[in-house]
């Protein structure tokens, strides 16, 4: 069981407003991730599910029972912090067996789980070690490992990824997202890195400046944005967006069109343009163009083979089934 | 090789200061060693003669020895458990947010500006004096007898003086490594259920280790030569009760006439000093490494 249920939930700090009062539910053995830039509440939302902060009002239950005054450690949740927050003087068994201690398990129990914990995570040979003994990746799994232990109704991660490597960050992303089909329990994970928001979660939450743009499945949220900030946040590279006259000629105050919704050529198309810079990553290009009617740069995906430099003239043509539309304030228009 | 040469040339550089260093050392010791060799006495001017061991023999079969190398621990021993100690709690207070903490704490840190002995008079006139003293008043208000520190717990009393005095110091130290600690281990351990005594034993006192050593370091250096308290309050009275073996150093010499021996016992103190270093430093020489 690891179903959680924010009611109307609202933090303040003094006089500021970080999260003005929202409704959430996360079933059962879902993978839910918090997305959004950076100081938007994601992670004093995680902390009030925590309880390491307390509401300033609504209710939050879990597994159907009001969980609003209980203490983090009653509340059977664990948490990954994004410095990992290992115990520096402990060994990687000592860090692991620590909230078993806490518990008050037999030394024999604490022993038999740790050693599982550490066959599951690959950290069997390292269990002896000291955490600043350690890479990177591998204090990340001790910190995971520290969570699995307890056996918790859900894991909460405040942006574990944030302090690896590129190369390190996809291989963690994988080791996560197959963790959970394993254990098949409830994750609520935060991040501001959209790609590891649609890579890993089968529920995305939107947030902004406390309060929720959108809930929905990557691809919903992809396909079908309720407005010009999740549009623009979601996908990479970001939407285009196009003002003015193209927009009103389709009854819309902004249009929006994902790079790899234009079509390119260079004999003819609906929008003129000379290539300002292109990006060569092998598998695509990304082209950025601009607009020979000065509205503005649009960026494109071409196949990875595309030839067209900087300064060549090309014409772009938007999939009309993948325009967005937006109105004045920024809603989507259907 | 131009890295050879600049190195001649830095050791080169360099000597005038350590050969000023040196003799600084190697004079005054090599002058203690000679005078204590020497029968050497201050109401004997000029009758000094070699009298090889005999002044350590003396002084090491001084009963009055054994007791100031008793208070000598008994006082670095307990500043220090009372400083550790209460610096910890004090730390931990003070990391407490609340209204005022900036003044509170230049507060906490004023003990450690007075010197030693406007300290120990001020402690012993204001406070421990059986008759006008603070405390005497306080124990009459209760009806009790007043207590005469100075002339029943001469050592405790000097104890307090100087913890009193070294606190602060402790609590400093001691703070701004608690300030150091990742809030985020804290919540960690509150998540895996420690509850606040679990969190201060296992997060916080480790935490803690190393600051802790420095502060014992630092203190047992200074604390092994208390003397200015010593001199205004008691006088290393009644009897040997609150000597130490600087204030005992300092009588041989001073009141006694007796340079020769005072200079064994300056070596005799060095020596042990040096053990309790070396035994320090194989204790803690491993929290500092960690």
């Amino acid at each position: 069981m690891g179903q959680i249920r924010l009611d109307a939930v609202s933090k303040s700090f003094g006089d500021v407003e970080v999260i003005r009062p929202l409704d959430l539910e996360i079933s059962d053995g879902e993978f839910v991730v918090f997305v959004g830039p950076s100081g938007c509440g994601k992670s004093t939302l995680l902390r009030l599910i925590a309880g390491l902060e307390d509401v300033t009002s609504g209710r939050i239950e879990i597994d159907g029972v009001d969980a609003t005054a209980v203490p983090p450690a009653k509340r059977r949740l664990a948490m990954v912090f994004q410095s990992y927050a290992l115990y520096p003087h402990m060994s990687v068994r000592k860090n692991i067996a620590f909230p078993l201690r806490m518990a008050g398990l037999g030394k024999d129990e604490q022993m038999r789980k740790v050693e599982e914990a550490a066959r599951v995570l690959n950290l069997t040979e390292y269990l002896d070690r000291r955490p600043r003994q350690l890479s990177g990746g591998q204090r990340q799994r001790v910190a995971i490992g520290r969570a699995i232990v307890r056996d918790p109704t859900a894991f909460l991660f405040d942006e574990p990824l944030s302090n690896l490597d590129a190369a390190l960050r996809v291989n963690m992303r994988l080791e996560i997202s197959e963790l959970h089909q394993s254990l098949e329990t409830t994750m609520v994970y935060v991040t501001h890195d959209q790609v590891e928001a649609m890579t890993m979660a089968e529920k995305i939450v939107v947030l902004q400046e406390g309060v929720i743009e959108q809930v929905g499945s990557p691809m919903e949220l992809y396909s079908a944005p309720r407005n010009r900030f999740v549009a623009g946040f979601i996908g990479s590279p970001t939407m285009n967006f196009v003002n003015g006259e193209e927009a009103a000629r389709r009854g819309a105050h902004s249009i929006g069109i994902r790079p790899e919704h234009l079509t390119i050529s260079t004999t003819d198309g609906a929008w003129q343009g000379t290539v300002g810079v292109a990006e060569h990553l092998g598998s695509d290009t990304f082209l950025y163009v601009h607009l020979s009617d000065g509205s503005g740069t649009l960026t494109v995906r071409a196949g990875g083979e595309y030839g067209a430099g900087h300064g060549d003239t090309v014409y772009l043509t938007p999939d009309p089934a993948k325009l967005h539309r937006f109105d004045a304030a920024g809603l989507r228009i259907e | 090789m131009p890295t050879q040469h600049s190195r001649v040339h830095a050791r080169l550089m360099i000597s005038p200061a350590v050969l000023l260093l040196l003799g600084w050392m190697l004079i005054p010791l090599g002058l203690t060693v000679y005078f204590s060799l020497l029968r050497y006495n201050l109401l004997m001017p000029g009758m000094e003669q070699w009298t090889g061991l005999t002044n350590y023999r003396f002084f090491l079969t001084d009963p009055a020895f054994f007791d100031a190398l008793r208070n000598t621990l008994v006082l670095v021993g307990g500043v220090l458990a009372i400083t550790v100690i209460g610096g910890v709690l004090l730390a931990l207070l003070l990391d407490q947010p609340f209204w005022g903490r900036g003044i509170v704490r230049v507060l906490v840190i004023a003990p450690f500006f007075i010197m030693p002995t406007v300290s120990a008079l001020v402690w012993k006139n204001m406070f421990m004096n059986p008759v006008s003293g603070l405390f005497a008043h306080a124990a009459k208000g209760l009806g009790l007898e007043p207590f005469d520190f100075l002339a029943h717990a001469p050592l405790f009393s000097i104890i307090l003086m100087v913890s009193w005095q070294w606190l602060p110091f402790a609590t400093l130290i001691l703070l701004t490594a608690l300030q150091s600690l990742d809030s985020e281990q804290l919540e960690a351990s509150e998540m895996d259920g420690a509850n606040y005594w679990n969190r201060f034993l296992f997060i916080v006192l480790p935490h803690l280790a190393r600051a802790i050593t420095v502060v014992i370091l630092i203190q047992t250096i200074f604390l092994l030569s208390i003397f200015a308290e010593i001199l205004v309050t008691t006088n290393g009275g009644p009897g040997t009760a609150s000597t130490n073996l600087t204030f005992l150093i300092y009588a041989q010499s001073l009141l006694h006439f007796d340079v020769g021996g005072g200079a064994a016992g300056g070596i005799i103190a060095i020596i042990l000093a040096n053990i309790v270093a070396i035994f320090l430093m194989r204790m803690i020489g491993k929290n500092l490494d960690a």
